[in-house]
Protein backbone atom coordinates (compact mmCIF):
# COMPACT_ATOMS: atom_id res chain seq x y z
CA UNK A 1 0.00 0.00 0.00
CA UNK A 2 1.20 3.18 -1.26
CA UNK A 3 -0.16 6.30 0.78
CA UNK A 4 -0.07 9.87 -0.74
CA UNK A 5 2.98 9.52 -2.11
CA UNK A 6 2.39 12.58 -4.38
CA UNK A 7 4.56 11.29 -7.42
CA UNK A 8 3.76 13.55 -9.84
CA UNK A 9 3.09 12.64 -13.63
CA UNK A 10 3.61 14.43 -16.38
CA UNK A 11 0.08 15.01 -18.06
CA UNK A 12 0.57 15.03 -21.33
CA UNK A 13 -7.00 4.91 -34.10
CA UNK A 14 -7.26 2.64 -35.82
CA UNK A 15 -9.87 4.03 -38.83
CA UNK A 16 -11.63 2.04 -40.82
CA UNK A 17 -12.01 3.45 -44.02
CA UNK A 18 -15.96 4.40 -44.73
CA UNK A 19 -17.27 1.83 -46.85
CA UNK A 20 -19.69 3.92 -49.30
CA UNK A 21 -21.96 0.66 -50.09
CA UNK A 22 -23.09 0.33 -46.79
CA UNK A 23 -25.79 1.90 -44.76
CA UNK A 24 -26.71 2.15 -41.12
CA UNK A 25 -30.11 1.01 -39.22
CA UNK A 26 -30.56 3.65 -36.88
CA UNK A 27 -33.33 2.30 -33.97
CA UNK A 28 -35.16 3.99 -30.99
CA UNK A 29 -33.50 1.88 -28.37
CA UNK A 30 -30.97 -0.83 -27.92
CA UNK A 31 -33.37 -3.57 -27.11
CA UNK A 32 -34.70 -3.16 -30.77
CA UNK A 33 -31.08 -3.43 -32.31
CA UNK A 34 -30.79 -6.70 -30.98
CA UNK A 35 -34.33 -8.04 -32.32
CA UNK A 36 -33.36 -6.27 -35.27
CA UNK A 37 -29.95 -8.35 -35.71
CA UNK A 38 -32.07 -11.54 -34.23
CA UNK A 39 -34.37 -11.31 -37.02
CA UNK A 40 -31.97 -9.88 -40.41
CA UNK A 41 -29.23 -13.10 -38.88
CA UNK A 42 -32.08 -15.38 -39.24
CA UNK A 43 -32.71 -14.63 -42.86
CA UNK A 44 -28.43 -14.77 -43.98
CA UNK A 45 -28.11 -10.75 -43.89
CA UNK A 46 -24.51 -9.91 -44.41
CA UNK A 47 -25.12 -7.35 -41.46
CA UNK A 48 -23.00 -6.38 -37.88
CA UNK A 49 -23.81 -4.41 -34.91
CA UNK A 50 -21.55 -1.23 -34.74
CA UNK A 51 -21.17 1.74 -32.83
CA UNK A 52 -22.83 4.85 -34.28
CA UNK A 53 -21.28 7.92 -35.98
CA UNK A 54 -20.63 10.92 -33.86
CA UNK A 55 -23.20 12.84 -35.22
CA UNK A 56 -25.82 10.27 -34.28
CA UNK A 57 -24.75 9.38 -30.88
CA UNK A 58 -27.21 10.07 -28.22
CA UNK A 59 -27.15 8.08 -25.30
CA UNK A 60 -26.55 4.05 -24.83
CA UNK A 61 -26.45 3.20 -28.61
CA UNK A 62 -25.93 0.91 -31.71
CA UNK A 63 -26.86 0.89 -34.79
CA UNK A 64 -26.90 -2.25 -37.95
CA UNK A 65 -24.54 -1.92 -40.96
CA UNK A 66 -25.76 -3.65 -43.67
CA UNK A 67 -25.47 -3.94 -47.27
CA UNK A 68 -27.13 -0.47 -49.03
CA UNK A 69 -28.14 -2.74 -52.18
CA UNK A 70 -30.33 -4.90 -50.11
CA UNK A 71 -32.33 -2.11 -48.24
CA UNK A 72 -35.98 -2.93 -49.76
CA UNK A 73 -35.44 -6.31 -48.59
CA UNK A 74 -34.20 -5.49 -45.40
CA UNK A 75 -36.73 -3.47 -44.57
CA UNK A 76 -39.60 -5.77 -45.52
CA UNK A 77 -37.69 -8.16 -43.35
CA UNK A 78 -38.01 -6.24 -40.52
CA UNK A 79 -41.52 -5.02 -41.42
CA UNK A 80 -42.26 -8.90 -40.93
CA UNK A 81 -40.03 -9.40 -37.49
CA UNK A 82 -42.28 -6.18 -36.15
CA UNK A 83 -39.61 -4.21 -35.89
CA UNK A 84 -38.76 -0.95 -37.87
CA UNK A 85 -35.96 1.71 -37.76
CA UNK A 86 -36.55 5.11 -36.99
CA UNK A 87 -33.81 6.46 -40.02
CA UNK A 88 -31.73 4.75 -42.90
CA UNK A 89 -28.51 6.32 -43.47
CA UNK A 90 -26.02 5.97 -45.71
CA UNK A 91 -22.05 5.08 -44.21
CA UNK A 92 -20.06 8.62 -44.42
CA UNK A 93 -17.24 7.83 -42.05
CA UNK A 94 -15.28 5.25 -40.19
CA UNK A 95 -17.84 3.19 -37.66
CA UNK A 96 -16.71 2.12 -33.66
CA UNK A 97 -15.78 -1.28 -33.25
CA UNK A 98 -18.09 -3.23 -30.48
CA UNK A 99 -15.33 -4.65 -28.00
CA UNK A 100 -14.02 -7.92 -29.18
CA UNK A 101 -11.49 -9.32 -26.50
CA UNK A 102 -12.38 -11.20 -23.54
CA UNK A 103 -9.94 -11.48 -20.15
CA UNK A 104 -10.19 -14.56 -18.36
CA UNK A 105 -9.41 -14.94 -14.39
CA UNK A 106 -8.91 -18.29 -13.37
CA UNK A 107 -9.97 -18.21 -9.49
CA UNK A 108 -9.38 -22.18 -8.75
CA UNK A 109 -13.13 -23.29 -8.43
CA UNK A 110 -14.93 -20.21 -10.24
CA UNK A 111 -13.86 -18.68 -13.32
CA UNK A 112 -14.44 -15.11 -14.83
CA UNK A 113 -15.01 -13.53 -18.04
CA UNK A 114 -14.76 -9.92 -18.74
CA UNK A 115 -15.98 -8.52 -22.17
CA UNK A 116 -15.45 -4.68 -21.64
CA UNK A 117 -17.24 -3.23 -18.98
CA UNK A 118 -19.26 -6.33 -17.88
CA UNK A 119 -18.16 -9.63 -15.77
CA UNK A 120 -19.66 -13.12 -15.22
CA UNK A 121 -18.10 -15.58 -12.97
CA UNK A 122 -19.32 -18.77 -12.69
CA UNK A 123 -18.54 -22.04 -10.50
CA UNK A 124 -16.55 -24.31 -12.41
CA UNK A 125 -18.05 -27.67 -11.25
CA UNK A 126 -21.72 -26.87 -11.25
CA UNK A 127 -21.23 -24.26 -14.36
CA UNK A 128 -23.83 -21.93 -12.26
CA UNK A 129 -23.29 -18.30 -12.89
CA UNK A 130 -22.63 -16.93 -9.33
CA UNK A 131 -21.58 -13.14 -9.88
CA UNK A 132 -22.21 -10.77 -12.41
CA UNK A 133 -20.14 -7.50 -12.12
CA UNK A 134 -19.25 -4.34 -13.74
CA UNK A 135 -21.55 -2.47 -16.60
CA UNK A 136 -23.60 0.75 -15.47
CA UNK A 137 -26.75 0.63 -17.67
CA UNK A 138 -29.82 0.10 -15.55
CA UNK A 139 -31.03 -3.19 -16.92
CA UNK A 140 -27.48 -4.82 -15.11
CA UNK A 141 -28.96 -5.57 -11.98
CA UNK A 142 -32.09 -6.60 -13.54
CA UNK A 143 -29.64 -9.43 -15.68
CA UNK A 144 -27.95 -10.54 -12.48
CA UNK A 145 -31.60 -11.12 -10.81
CA UNK A 146 -32.62 -13.62 -13.95
CA UNK A 147 -29.00 -15.32 -14.91
CA UNK A 148 -27.36 -15.80 -10.77
CA UNK A 149 -28.04 -19.15 -9.51
CA UNK A 150 -28.52 -20.64 -13.20
CA UNK A 151 -26.21 -23.30 -14.99
CA UNK A 152 -25.13 -21.85 -17.77
CA UNK A 153 -27.04 -24.11 -19.72
CA UNK A 154 -30.17 -23.73 -18.46
CA UNK A 155 -29.51 -19.79 -18.38
CA UNK A 156 -31.35 -17.08 -20.39
CA UNK A 157 -29.12 -15.60 -23.23
CA UNK A 158 -28.42 -11.84 -22.09
CA UNK A 159 -29.29 -10.20 -25.52
CA UNK A 160 -32.39 -12.08 -24.76
CA UNK A 161 -33.75 -9.92 -21.89
CA UNK A 162 -31.24 -6.74 -22.05
CA UNK A 163 -31.67 -4.04 -23.33
CA UNK A 164 -28.83 -1.73 -23.76
CA UNK A 165 -25.26 -1.97 -24.64
CA UNK A 166 -23.80 -3.66 -20.96
CA UNK A 167 -26.65 -6.16 -21.68
CA UNK A 168 -24.88 -6.88 -25.02
CA UNK A 169 -21.35 -6.91 -23.59
CA UNK A 170 -22.60 -9.22 -20.95
CA UNK A 171 -24.25 -12.06 -23.78
CA UNK A 172 -20.66 -11.51 -25.08
CA UNK A 173 -18.89 -12.71 -22.42
CA UNK A 174 -22.03 -15.16 -21.69
CA UNK A 175 -21.10 -16.88 -24.68
CA UNK A 176 -17.52 -16.31 -24.07
CA UNK A 177 -17.67 -18.82 -20.90
CA UNK A 178 -20.08 -20.87 -22.93
CA UNK A 179 -17.45 -21.79 -25.38
CA UNK A 180 -14.46 -21.92 -22.60
CA UNK A 181 -16.88 -24.19 -20.41
CA UNK A 182 -19.92 -26.29 -22.41
CA UNK A 183 -18.55 -29.38 -24.18
CA UNK B 1 -26.89 16.95 3.28
CA UNK B 2 -25.80 13.91 0.56
CA UNK B 3 -28.54 13.16 -2.47
CA UNK B 4 -28.06 9.74 -4.39
CA UNK B 5 -29.14 9.41 -7.58
CA UNK B 6 -30.22 5.63 -8.94
CA UNK B 7 -32.33 3.16 -10.44
CA UNK B 8 -33.51 -0.56 -9.57
CA UNK B 9 -34.51 -2.76 -11.63
CA UNK B 10 -38.41 -3.36 -10.65
CA UNK B 11 -40.56 -1.56 -12.68
CA UNK B 12 -43.24 -2.07 -9.41
CA UNK B 13 -41.06 0.80 -8.04
CA UNK B 14 -42.47 4.71 -8.64
CA UNK B 15 -40.43 7.21 -8.94
CA UNK B 16 -39.14 7.99 -5.22
CA UNK B 17 -38.18 11.33 -3.75
CA UNK B 18 -37.55 10.58 -0.19
CA UNK B 19 -35.18 10.33 2.88
CA UNK B 20 -33.57 6.50 3.03
CA UNK B 21 -34.10 4.81 6.17
CA UNK B 22 -32.75 2.25 8.20
CA UNK B 23 -35.26 -0.59 10.04
CA UNK B 24 -33.61 -3.54 11.63
CA UNK B 25 -31.66 -4.91 8.37
CA UNK B 26 -34.28 -3.50 6.12
CA UNK B 27 -33.52 -0.80 3.42
CA UNK B 28 -35.57 1.84 3.25
CA UNK B 29 -37.17 4.52 0.98
CA UNK B 30 -40.04 5.80 1.98
CA UNK B 31 -42.30 4.09 2.91
CA UNK B 32 -40.71 1.44 -0.17
CA UNK B 33 -38.17 -1.64 1.33
CA UNK B 34 -35.76 -1.97 -1.32
CA UNK B 35 -33.28 -4.92 -1.58
CA UNK B 36 -29.67 -3.93 -1.21
CA UNK B 37 -28.39 -6.66 -3.17
CA UNK B 38 -26.80 -4.68 -6.07
CA UNK B 39 -26.58 -1.25 -8.12
CA UNK B 40 -27.79 1.41 -6.60
CA UNK B 41 -29.54 0.30 -4.03
CA UNK B 42 -26.31 -1.70 -2.66
CA UNK B 43 -24.75 2.22 -3.14
CA UNK B 44 -27.80 3.23 -0.91
CA UNK B 45 -27.63 0.48 1.99
CA UNK B 46 -23.12 1.50 2.82
CA UNK B 47 -24.15 4.76 2.25
CA UNK B 48 -26.96 4.77 4.51
CA UNK B 49 -24.56 2.59 7.23
CA UNK B 50 -22.13 4.15 6.63
CA UNK B 51 -23.65 7.78 7.78
CA UNK B 52 -25.26 6.31 10.50
CA UNK B 53 -21.77 5.29 11.64
CA UNK B 54 -20.44 8.88 10.88
CA UNK B 55 -23.06 10.57 12.81
CA UNK B 56 -24.50 12.35 9.88
CA UNK B 57 -28.04 12.21 8.67
CA UNK B 58 -28.85 9.51 6.07
CA UNK B 59 -28.69 10.70 2.51
CA UNK B 60 -31.72 11.26 0.72
CA UNK B 61 -32.92 9.18 -2.29
CA UNK B 62 -34.03 10.00 -5.99
CA UNK B 63 -34.91 6.23 -7.11
CA UNK B 64 -37.26 4.39 -9.46
CA UNK B 65 -38.39 1.54 -11.46
CA UNK B 66 -36.02 1.06 -14.73
CA UNK B 67 -35.02 -2.56 -16.26
CA UNK B 68 -32.68 -0.80 -18.97
CA UNK B 69 -35.36 0.60 -21.69
CA UNK B 70 -34.63 3.99 -20.08
CA UNK B 71 -38.38 5.39 -19.12
CA UNK B 72 -37.89 5.31 -15.78
CA UNK B 73 -34.54 7.21 -15.96
CA UNK B 74 -35.66 9.55 -18.26
CA UNK B 75 -38.75 10.11 -15.67
CA UNK B 76 -36.73 10.50 -13.38
CA UNK B 77 -33.98 13.08 -15.33
CA UNK B 78 -37.69 15.17 -16.05
CA UNK B 79 -38.45 15.39 -12.29
CA UNK B 80 -34.91 16.56 -10.95
CA UNK B 81 -35.06 19.07 -12.99
CA UNK B 82 -38.13 20.25 -11.86
CA UNK B 83 -36.92 20.10 -8.63
CA UNK B 84 -33.53 20.66 -8.08
CA UNK B 85 -33.46 24.23 -8.10
CA UNK B 86 -35.73 24.44 -5.17
CA UNK B 87 -33.07 22.08 -3.13
CA UNK B 88 -29.94 21.73 -1.34
CA UNK B 89 -27.79 19.50 -1.20
CA UNK B 90 -24.23 19.21 -0.73
CA UNK B 91 -22.77 16.46 -2.04
CA UNK B 92 -24.51 14.13 -4.47
CA UNK B 93 -24.25 10.77 -6.48
CA UNK B 94 -25.01 10.04 -9.74
CA UNK B 95 -25.15 6.29 -10.41
CA UNK B 96 -26.93 3.53 -12.40
CA UNK B 97 -28.97 5.16 -14.64
CA UNK B 98 -29.71 5.20 -18.72
CA UNK B 99 -26.70 7.23 -20.26
CA UNK B 100 -28.71 10.10 -22.27
CA UNK B 101 -26.73 12.94 -23.28
CA UNK B 102 -29.63 15.45 -23.72
CA UNK B 103 -30.98 14.75 -20.12
CA UNK B 104 -27.52 14.47 -18.88
CA UNK B 105 -26.91 18.12 -19.97
CA UNK B 106 -30.00 19.30 -18.91
CA UNK B 107 -29.20 17.93 -15.07
CA UNK B 108 -26.03 19.95 -15.19
CA UNK B 109 -27.82 23.20 -16.34
CA UNK B 110 -30.07 22.46 -13.62
CA UNK B 111 -27.10 22.03 -11.08
CA UNK B 112 -25.85 24.66 -12.20
CA UNK B 113 -28.65 26.95 -11.12
CA UNK B 114 -28.78 25.87 -7.57
CA UNK B 115 -28.02 28.29 -5.37
CA UNK B 116 -24.64 26.39 -4.02
CA UNK B 117 -23.26 23.82 -6.28
CA UNK B 118 -23.13 20.28 -5.05
CA UNK B 119 -19.73 17.97 -5.14
CA UNK B 120 -20.98 15.94 -7.92
CA UNK B 121 -19.71 12.52 -8.21
CA UNK B 122 -20.48 9.83 -11.08
CA UNK B 123 -20.49 6.16 -11.35
CA UNK B 124 -22.20 3.77 -13.49
CA UNK B 125 -24.24 4.56 -16.53
CA UNK B 126 -23.95 8.71 -15.09
CA UNK B 127 -20.50 8.82 -15.63
CA UNK B 128 -20.99 7.05 -19.12
CA UNK B 129 -23.23 10.18 -20.45
CA UNK B 130 -20.99 12.55 -18.67
CA UNK B 131 -17.75 11.45 -20.38
CA UNK B 132 -19.83 11.05 -24.25
CA UNK B 133 -20.90 14.99 -23.05
CA UNK B 134 -17.31 15.98 -23.05
CA UNK B 135 -18.40 17.62 -19.81
CA UNK B 136 -16.55 15.47 -17.38
CA UNK B 137 -14.70 18.14 -15.89
CA UNK B 138 -17.59 19.55 -14.20
CA UNK B 139 -17.58 16.70 -11.52
CA UNK B 140 -15.55 16.32 -8.86
CA UNK B 141 -15.39 12.64 -8.66
CA UNK B 142 -15.65 9.48 -10.83
CA UNK B 143 -15.10 5.75 -9.32
CA UNK B 144 -14.59 4.04 -12.40
CA UNK B 145 -13.36 0.64 -12.89
CA UNK B 146 -10.18 -0.67 -14.70
CA UNK B 147 -12.35 -1.14 -17.42
CA UNK B 148 -14.04 1.99 -17.43
CA UNK B 149 -10.96 3.63 -17.41
CA UNK B 150 -9.77 2.40 -20.63
CA UNK B 151 -13.27 4.15 -21.77
CA UNK B 152 -12.54 7.22 -20.01
CA UNK B 153 -9.10 7.04 -21.77
CA UNK B 154 -10.42 6.27 -24.99
CA UNK B 155 -11.16 10.03 -26.54
CA UNK B 156 -13.24 8.32 -29.46
CA UNK B 157 -15.28 5.88 -27.39
CA UNK B 158 -19.05 6.89 -26.36
CA UNK B 159 -19.54 3.65 -24.31
CA UNK B 160 -17.28 0.90 -22.70
CA UNK B 161 -18.33 -1.27 -25.70
CA UNK B 162 -16.85 0.68 -28.11
CA UNK B 163 -13.44 0.64 -25.98
CA UNK B 164 -10.75 0.06 -28.93
CA UNK B 165 -8.47 -3.21 -28.50
CA UNK B 166 -5.38 -1.25 -27.74
CA UNK B 167 -6.45 0.96 -25.06
CA UNK B 168 -8.93 -1.96 -23.38
CA UNK B 169 -7.83 -2.82 -19.69
CA UNK B 170 -4.50 -3.95 -18.95
CA UNK B 171 -3.80 -3.22 -14.95
CA UNK B 172 -0.66 -2.26 -15.89
CA UNK B 173 -1.88 0.75 -18.40
CA UNK B 174 -3.81 2.26 -15.55
CA UNK B 175 -1.21 4.91 -14.80
CA UNK B 176 -0.98 5.90 -18.59
CA UNK B 177 -5.04 5.28 -18.55
CA UNK B 178 -5.06 8.07 -16.21
CA UNK B 179 -3.06 10.65 -17.80
CA UNK B 180 -4.44 10.13 -21.30
CA UNK B 181 -8.16 10.50 -19.76
CA UNK B 182 -6.89 14.04 -18.35
CA UNK B 183 -5.07 14.63 -21.58
CA UNK B 184 -8.77 14.24 -23.17
CA UNK B 185 -10.82 15.99 -20.41
CA UNK B 186 -12.59 12.89 -20.04
CA UNK B 187 -11.79 13.02 -16.12
CA UNK B 188 -13.52 14.43 -13.01
CA UNK B 189 -11.62 16.65 -10.84
CA UNK B 190 -10.37 13.46 -9.21
CA UNK B 191 -10.79 9.36 -9.78
CA UNK B 192 -11.15 6.56 -7.94
CA UNK B 193 -10.15 3.50 -10.00
CA UNK B 194 -11.11 0.36 -8.87
CA UNK B 195 -8.77 -2.56 -9.54
CA UNK B 196 -6.50 -5.27 -8.59
CA UNK B 197 -4.74 -2.14 -7.40
CA UNK B 198 -7.28 1.03 -6.18
CA UNK B 199 -5.49 4.34 -7.34
CA UNK B 200 -6.48 7.62 -6.60
CA UNK B 201 -5.55 10.06 -9.00
CA UNK B 202 -5.77 13.94 -10.77
CA UNK B 203 -4.77 15.24 -13.18
CA UNK B 204 -1.00 15.61 -11.76
CA UNK B 205 -0.92 11.65 -11.63
CA UNK B 206 -1.00 9.40 -9.34
CA UNK B 207 -1.71 10.53 -5.43
CA UNK B 208 -2.37 7.50 -3.74
CA UNK B 209 -2.67 3.18 -4.02
CA UNK B 210 -3.88 0.99 -2.18
CA UNK B 211 -3.96 -3.05 -2.46
CA UNK B 212 -3.88 -4.42 0.61
CA UNK B 213 -5.79 -6.70 2.55
CA UNK B 214 -5.88 -8.40 -1.32
CA UNK B 215 -9.28 -9.90 -1.70
CA UNK B 216 -8.79 -11.22 -4.99
CA UNK B 217 -12.80 -12.45 -5.60
CA UNK B 218 -14.11 -8.87 -4.85
CA UNK B 219 -13.25 -8.34 -8.47
CA UNK B 220 -16.02 -10.82 -9.15
CA UNK B 221 -18.80 -10.02 -6.76
CA UNK B 222 -21.49 -7.70 -8.43
CA UNK B 223 -21.80 -4.80 -6.39
CA UNK B 224 -17.96 -4.47 -4.39
CA UNK B 225 -18.03 -1.02 -6.65
CA UNK B 226 -21.01 0.36 -5.45
CA UNK B 227 -19.96 -0.25 -1.58
CA UNK B 228 -16.75 1.72 -2.28
CA UNK B 229 -19.05 4.47 -3.99
CA UNK B 230 -21.49 4.89 -1.25
CA UNK B 231 -18.44 5.10 1.54
CA UNK B 232 -16.60 7.87 -0.36
CA UNK B 233 -19.77 9.87 -0.87
CA UNK B 234 -20.54 10.14 2.98
CA UNK B 235 -16.48 10.61 3.71
CA UNK B 236 -17.09 13.35 1.40
CA UNK B 237 -20.27 14.99 2.83
CA UNK B 238 -18.68 14.20 6.28
CA UNK B 239 -16.17 17.18 4.55
CA UNK B 240 -13.11 15.05 3.83
CA UNK B 241 -11.35 16.12 1.10
CA UNK B 242 -12.12 13.85 -2.23
CA UNK B 243 -8.94 12.40 -2.73
CA UNK B 244 -8.55 11.50 1.23
CA UNK B 245 -11.67 10.31 1.21
CA UNK B 246 -11.25 8.02 -1.62
CA UNK B 247 -8.33 6.56 -0.21
CA UNK B 248 -10.21 5.79 3.03
CA UNK B 249 -13.15 4.16 1.44
CA UNK B 250 -11.31 2.00 -1.02
CA UNK B 251 -9.12 0.45 2.04
CA UNK B 252 -12.08 0.47 3.92
CA UNK B 253 -13.96 -1.74 1.33
CA UNK B 254 -10.94 -3.67 1.38
CA UNK B 255 -11.06 -4.32 5.27
CA UNK B 256 -14.53 -4.76 4.92
CA UNK B 257 -13.82 -7.80 2.29
CA UNK B 258 -11.01 -9.65 3.95
CA UNK B 259 -13.74 -9.57 7.37
CA UNK B 260 -16.56 -10.97 5.54
CA UNK B 261 -14.47 -14.26 4.34
CA UNK B 262 -15.47 -13.62 0.51
CA UNK B 263 -15.27 -16.19 -2.57
CA UNK B 264 -16.34 -14.89 -6.09
CA UNK B 265 -19.20 -16.81 -5.62
CA UNK B 266 -20.45 -14.18 -2.25
CA UNK B 267 -23.18 -11.68 -2.58
CA UNK B 268 -22.72 -8.08 -1.64
CA UNK B 269 -25.31 -8.87 1.52
CA UNK B 270 -22.45 -10.38 3.29
CA UNK B 271 -19.89 -7.26 3.38
CA UNK B 272 -22.89 -4.71 4.77
CA UNK B 273 -22.10 -5.71 8.32
CA UNK B 274 -18.41 -5.68 8.55
CA UNK B 275 -18.83 -1.58 6.94
CA UNK B 276 -18.91 0.52 9.84
CA UNK B 277 -16.00 -1.80 11.11
CA UNK B 278 -13.86 -1.44 8.88
CA UNK B 279 -14.73 2.53 8.18
CA UNK B 280 -13.44 3.12 11.39
CA UNK B 281 -9.98 1.62 10.74
CA UNK B 282 -9.19 3.26 7.80
CA UNK B 283 -9.79 6.52 8.97
CA UNK B 284 -8.12 6.05 12.15
CA UNK B 285 -5.11 4.67 10.06
CA UNK B 286 -5.67 8.18 7.99
CA UNK B 287 -5.40 9.88 11.05
CA UNK B 288 -2.58 7.74 12.25
CA UNK B 289 -0.33 8.63 9.07
CA UNK B 290 -1.04 12.22 9.26
CA UNK B 291 -0.52 12.75 12.85
CA UNK B 292 3.31 10.94 11.97
CA UNK B 293 3.65 13.11 8.69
Amino acid sequence: MRFFSFSKRKQAGCKAFPRADRGLLVFENTSEVIQAEKALKNEGRDIKVMGPPPEIQKGCDMVVEFPLMEELDIIRDLDRAGVSPISVVPVTGPLLEPVNLFQTKDFGEYVMVRAANMKLTVEKESQTIVNISGGGCPDVPFLAVHLIGKTLKDAPRPRDLGHTLCGYALDLAFEEMKTRCLP
Amino acid sequence: MLAIVGTVPDLNVPLLDAPVRLEGDDLLVGKHVIAPDRGTPALMMVAALAARHLGLPLPHAFLIGDEGLGAGSRELYGHLVEVLPQREYSTMVFHYLQPDVDWHNKILLTIRDMDRKPCLIADAGFMYAAKMSGQSQAYDLFTPDAGELAFLADETAPHPFYTRGFILHDENKVPDLISRAYANCNAASSLLVKGATDCIADATGILATVSEPCEEAMEAIGGTGDTVTGMVSVLIESGIPVPEASFMAARANRLAGSRAGLTPGSQISRLAPHIPGALSEAMAEVEEQRADS
